[in-house]
């Protein structure tokens, strides 16, 4: 048919309505008819649990504002103001060939271990700059490392989705990998991992957008952490006197923090505008930093259940990759995307100063344990002690 | 078919509210009470952070002292 007419009543015809068929066949002689009403059940359902969703959402955002009756720097104006910091590279450590990726301090407050692109994982005298250990991963991409709290051990992993466990042997000519022991497997690459507070538990995340917790001997699954709706860029233990939690920060821009028994997860948090790439306790535990593409750091407050603070300013554009508290936590520093290290007043929400020295993004940062120095890890394949 | 896609899509939505049901539950406390703490314990514990307060070259490893100069 060709006239406006004639086109409307050749679509009228029932023959021509494409979607109907099946549903009247139903209501004329319905074949399964607890089918049809269990669905329409379910969807009644559905939408009730969404609307209870959104209404719920609300209310926590109503309890968490009501309590909101000050900014964390209008309570330290009285604080008395930082003076100039003078930080320094004091050691350069160089051995890596590729991107160093992560770092952890050993207890003894002297040797670190380090991972890279390349595949290797090194354990340094940071006193000295010697390389002590070396391993060949049999992966690129070694994102995670750790050392064991005895300091008889590392841990790290990656692409290869696991997490390995290498006793250092005191014998520098034995070769590490020969008693390495596989101990997490997860179905995507390893973004972090941390010993508890011993040798025997790993805490594990990963692109897979779940954490876990591992026994090292066996390397059974103890706990598992659902609950991230995309990958799990990080991970931090809560200081051993506050209690069995941690927090992770994930591709989802959300923080959440776990109870380790349960697998529960007890808080979360949503005011980050894109990836977390960091996460720390702040040192009484009661509050954590994190880091973000979104240029910012943030601190949310564990008991008032929200952001507290944000460090930010408007000429740092790049992501930070890595935030860590020094030993008051009163200055957070953070490395960023674009080569630098921003240090922050945690009170005031200042930055206090501004660290040059690698030549290219900063990937990670750590305090040591006894709050002397920090140590950050670079793209551009060294590793430096500051202080 | 489509009414296994609809009970799973219930079970992420009960799940859902479930999880907010708890955190909307959890104890809270006033920020002002909450940032008043922590600033006591950056102030308590400030002389015993060594990034903050500066040590002398000599007490950090990491300093090195380059040589020993009387004066």
């Amino acid at each position: 048919p060709t006239d406006q007419t004639s086109i409307a009543l050749f679509l009228c015809h029932p023959l021509h309505w494409p979607s109907l068929p099946a549903q009247r066949k139903y209501m004329r002689s319905p074949p399964i008819p607890e089918m049809a009403t269990q669905e329409v059940q379910l969807n009644e359902t559905l939408a009730h649990l969404k609307t209870e969703s959104e209404t719920l959402k609300t209310k926590l955002e109503e309890e968490r504002a009501k309590l909101h009756d000050v900014e964390l720097h209008q309570v330290a104006e009285k604080v008395e103001a930082l003076g100039q910091f003078v930080m320094k590279t004091r050691r350069t450590l160089k051995g890596h060939g590729n991107k160093v990726l992560c770092m952890d301090w050993c207890k003894d407050k002297r040797r670190i271990v380090s991972s890279s692109q390349d595949g290797k994982v090194i354990v340094w005298d940071a006193f000295t700059t010697n390389k002590e250990h070396a391993v060949t991963m049999p992966c690129t991409w070694v994102m995670a490392c750790a050392y064991a709290p005895s300091g008889c051990a590392v841990a790290c992993g990656g692409l290869d989705n696991k997490c390995s466990v290498y006793p250092l042997s005191l014998d520098k000519n034995e070769n590490l990998a020969a008693k390495k022991k596989s101990v997490a497997m997860h179905t995507n690459y390893l973004s972090a991992c941390s010993f508890t507070n011993s040798d025997m538990q790993i805490l594990t995340s990963s692109g897979d957008g779940t954490c876990a917790l591992w026994d090292v001997e066996s390397g059974q699954l103890l706990q598992s952490f659902h609950g991230h709706a995309a990958d799990v860029l990080c991970l931090d233990l809560a200081p051993s006197e506050t209690g069995n939690t941690f927090v992770s920060g994930g591709c989802d821009k959300k923080a959440n923090v776990w109870d380790m028994r349960s697998g529960q997860c007890i808080q979360s948090f949503e005011t980050h505008e894109s990836d977390i790439n960091s996460v720390r306790y702040y040192p009484s535990g009661d509050a954590f930093a994190s880091g973000s593409d979104d240029a910012t750091c943030r601190l949310y407050d564990l008991r008032a259940d929200r952001e507290v603070a944000i460090y930010s300013k408007e000429s740092i554009i790049f992501g930070v990759s890595s935030v860590d508290f020094s030993l008051s936590g009163r200055l957070l520093f953070g490395g960023y995307n674009d080569y630098t290290i921003n240090v922050w007043d945690v009170l005031k929400g200042t930055r206090v100063s501004i660290l040059f020295g690698h030549e290219n993004r900063v990937s990670t940062l750590r305090v040591s344990p006894d709050g002397t120095a920090f140590c950050t890890g670079s793209w551009d394949h060294t590793l430096r002690i500051w202080a | 078919m489509s009414n296994n896609n609809a009970s799973s899509n219930l079970v992420v939505a009960q799940r859902t509210v479930k999880q907010l049901r708890l955190e909307a539950s959890t104890r809270r406390i006033k920020v002002s009470q909450a940032a008043t703490e922590l600033k006591n314990f950056c102030i308590q514990n400030a002389n015993k952070d060594p990034l903050l307060m500066g040590v002398p070259s000599s007490d950090n490893p990491f300093r090195p002292p380059k040589s020993c100069s009387l004066f």
